[in-house]
């Protein structure tokens, strides 16, 4: 009778076990996923960039050192690893594409001209999904951070190699509010 | 933020789906085999010889092809409506302001962590835009040209936010299958009305052969049976109106939780009201889905009982007044000065 109660808990333990260390794996997989999402964008906008100096550098002779910020401060996003030295380089970037197109709107064949409206669509674009999905990774990140930390759950933590996360932090208050981009595409009153 | 959460919403739109579908059927139960009924009592005391109403086919036809209907508004409600509007699918942006739609629709899909919805374009110059789907995996978004004219990229980022609410809500789906079900009633109601001049002609036959006096009970159900008839189009839109009218606020709400930006909704309803021109395109069977009343019936604007009756849309005013309010709410929260104006100058 009693190795048959030994038996019957050391079941239950087993599948307890096997319950947490699998909602450990399934949560690192979201959080390397969510990175992944933001990586995406990352890379495209990095790829963006050099288009858009390019198409607009005959025209913004004058602004040689707005476009050379932006092309460093690009570079430096390309060559940052880890989270959070990418989120400081890439927030540099941000802040550099702000200005840049700031100085635009004094240019009005750069406000008419398709390709550079192109571009700018498709920076602001992943500027907003850069956004959005760094919410989505720093929310499974501190998922998992917290089902590595709870009792009894952090007993399994070793087991999956489960390691905190590293969430995408917003450095100041600058860089929070993301700079409006505004051409306003032709449209009357926006 | 006020009124239910997401899951609660999710369950009960799931509840009020099924109840919606079990509802319908016995409806057309009602409609089939209480037709049979009142004719079965009308012919049971005639003569031998006159027709005896024994087999209940009126009801086994109405059901079969109730159930038809659901069947087929489950698994092509969404394509019909989308049919009806005209709608073209949006496959390979080919201008700048379709490629923002597509961009903007993507951006919110990774906002409201959902695959990307299939974007369809309605030829119409009035601004509008709906969602419809049975599930949030394969749900369908769909703007009216007018609407990527009149609003700018944060504007329209708001509407379509508004519509990705309504698809993780659920509401796509009870919404779609409302729309397929007042379609459906309107064509039985119909086809039962001309039945029912066939029918009347029994009816007299019957008094006139029997010579009795008819059968009080018969009548009363006949009766019964053809008011459910006449009123039966008239109900299934005013359920239509009435759930989708709680719905627009919720969905708003959500809408700017998902674009943390409500002030560019508010300025975007400012406009879409400001085109008070009805979309034509858009038939009123579909009313309930859109972002604002396509017909621009004046109930929308009244409070009060009437309007939550015969309105599909909340006053747009008040919409307005809660997201300049929420807006006012975000600022705060993220620090910035002055609120008052970002709205519309």
């Amino acid at each position: 009778m009693g190795t048959i109660v030994f038996f019957v808990l050391l079941a239950v333990l087993a599948l307890w076990i096997i319950g947490a260390y699998n909602r450990l794996i399934a949560l690192k997989n979201h959080v390397v996923n969510g990175w992944k999402q933001i990586d995406v964008q990352l890379k495209r906008r990095h790829d963006l960039i050099p288009n858009l100096v390019n198409t607009v550098k005959g025209a913004m002779n004058f602004e040689r050192e707005t476009l050379e910020a932006v092309i460093s401060a690009r570079n430096k996003a390309v060559s940052a690893s880890g989270v959070k030295e990418t989120a400081v380089a890439e927030g540099q970037l941000s802040q550099a594409l702000g200005r840049f197109f700031a100085l635009s709107e004094a240019y009005p064949e750069l406000k008419s001209n398709q390709n550079v409206m192109q571009l700018q669509e498709e920076l602001t674009s992943t500027e907003n999904k850069i956004g959005f999905a760094r919410q989505a990774y720093n929310d499974v990140s501190t998922q998992y951070n917290t089902a590595q930390m709870q009792f009894p759950t952090n007993l399994v933590a070793g087991l999956a190699k489960a390691v905190p996360a590293e969430l995408w932090e917003i450095e100041d208050a600058a860089e929070r509010a993301v700079p409006k981009v505004e051409l306003g595409f032709g449209k009357p009153g926006a | 933020m006020t009124g239910p959460n997401l899951w609660d919403q999710q369950a009960s739109n799931r509840r009020k789906s099924a109840w919606l579908v079990a509802g319908f059927v016995l409806f057309f139960a009602w409609v089939g085999f209480g037709g049979d009924l009142a004719f079965y009592l009308a012919t049971r005391d005639l003569p031998a010889g006159e027709y005896h109403h024994f087999i209940p086919w009126i009801g086994l036809i109405v059901v079969g092809v109730a159930g038809g209907m659901v069947w087929y508004a489950w698994n092509n409600g969404a394509e019909r409506v989308l049919w009806a509007a005209g709608a073209r699918e949006l496959v390979a942006p080919r201008s700048l302001e379709e490629k923002q739609l597509d961009n903007v629709v993507e951006e919110m899909a990774i906002s409201a962590r959902l695959p990307k919805p299939r974007i369809w374009i309605i030829p119409d110059d009035d601004p509008n835009a709906f969602a419809t789907g049975i599930t949030s995996d394969h749900a369908h978004l769909a703007v009216t040209e007018g609407l990527l004219q009149a609003l700018d990229r944060e504007e329209l980022q708001g509407v379509v936010a508004h519509e990705f609410a309504h698809i993780r809500n659920l509401d796509v789906r009870l919404m779609t299958l409302l729309a397929a079900i007042v379609g459906a009633v309107a064509l039985i109601g119909e086809g039962l009305g001309r039945y029912f001049r066939f029918g009347g002609r029994i009816g007299r036959g019957s008094r006139g052969g029997g010579g009795k006096g008819g059968n009080p009970l018969a009548l009363v159900v006949l009766v019964l049976w053809v008011i459910t008839l006449i009123l039966a189009p008239f109900i299934t839109r005013l359920l239509a109106m009435s759930v989708s009218r709680k719905r627009e606020y919720l969905a708003d709400a959500t809408g700017a939780e998902l674009t943390r930006n409500p002030g560019a909704l508010a300025s975007a309803l400012e406009k879409l009201h400001a085109h008070a021109t009805p979309t034509r395109a858009i038939t009123r069977g579909a009313a309930h889905l859109c972002i604002v009343d396509p017909i621009g019936r004046a109930f929308n604007e009244a409070e009060g009982k009437v309007a939550d009756l015969f309105g599909s849309h909340p006053p747009i005013r008040q919409r307005i007044t809660r997201l300049q309010g929420m807006a006012y709410l975000f600022a705060k929260q993220a620090g910035q000065p002055t609120p008052g104006s970002d709205g519309q100058g």
